[in-house]
């Protein structure tokens, strides 16, 4: 029987995936791919959360899920602005290699 | 849902997620990801959360990776040069990512409602998208105002950073 500590479970792990990316990649557009594996974990056991709480309607608490859907537009905004900067970062010096963008004014 | 689908999908999430982390070739990450992000709308989809699910497909699947592959031949990245990798780095980002997940493993097994099955809906159908639309324009109105002017906010840095001429 699959329980709630199934999906947080699978949460964590996506969670960890995604960390671990942050950490141990140096290019900066996988670091961006796994920020938004660790949003979509968070998203995940908020949904297992909200199914799991059966609301006065019968069906799911709903509010887990309207806060889903703010989350993802969040992320949609934030990736459309960070992919800019990265598009303005290549232009000026020509890399996607965060060791070799490590000077704060240049 | 059957626990044999769970897991399949569970399986099929993490394995594409890792995929992601380990591929040299930025563009095989996006397709991972992708792949990825199919699993997990799969996965909202047995937790009867039709809508979110569909908008992951839409907004993740569709319009982000299309975004991530556009930027990735933009930039023209072709597969990392192999760099001299840094053991103590690469090892010392392992255990910490290890022990976070063992926190979180340990908490997760000390939480006794983890243990319970999801209870069975009382509702004879998931009319989700109305009941999400009926939130979200009453009780949530002004948040979603305020995110509305935050992508606006977020359209209009997108162009300014585009325009703007780098020296």
């Amino acid at each position: 029987m699959v329980t709630l500590g199934h999906y947080l479970i699978v949460s964590g792990m996506l969670f960890t995936i995604g960390f671990a990316g942050v950490l141990l990649r140096r290019n900066i557009i996988i670091i961006f791919m796994s920020l938004e594996l660790m949003l979509n974990a968070a998203n995940l056991s908020l949904v297992a959360f909200s199914r799991f709480q059966v609301g006065a309607n019968g069906g799911p608490n709903y509010n887990a899920q309207v806060f889903v859907f703010f989350i993802i537009t969040v992320a949609a905004a934030e990736v459309a602005v960070g992919l800019a900067i990265i598009v303005a970062l290549y232009r000026a010096r020509q890399t996607t290699h965060v060791e070799d963008i490590n000077t704060l004014k240049f | 849902m059957s626990p044999f689908l769970f897991w399949f999908f569970a399986f099929l999430m993490l394995a594409f997620g890792a995929a992601v982390i380990l591929n040299r070739n930025p563009i095989a990450s996006a397709l991972s990801l992708v792949i990825c992000f199919m699993g997990l709308s799969a996965l909202f989809m047995s937790l009867d959360a039709f809508f979110i699910g569909i908008i992951q497909v839409l907004v993740y699947a569709g319009a982000v990776m299309v975004l991530f592959l556009f930027i990735i031949m933009l930039l023209d990245l072709r597969v990392e040069q192999m760099r001299k990798i840094n053991l103590f780095v690469v090892g010392g980002g392992g255990v910490v990512a290890l022990a976070f997940f063992l926190q979180i493993y340990f908490v997760i097994r000390q939480l006794s409602i983890a243990r319970l099955p999801f209870p069975p809906l009382r509702a004879t159908k998931v009319d989700d998208v109305h009941s999400i639309g009926s939130l979200l324009f009453t009780h949530y109105n002004l948040p979603f105002q305020i995110i509305g002017v935050l992508v606006l906010v977020a359209t209009i840095g997108v162009v300014v950073l585009s325009k703007r001429e780098l020296r």
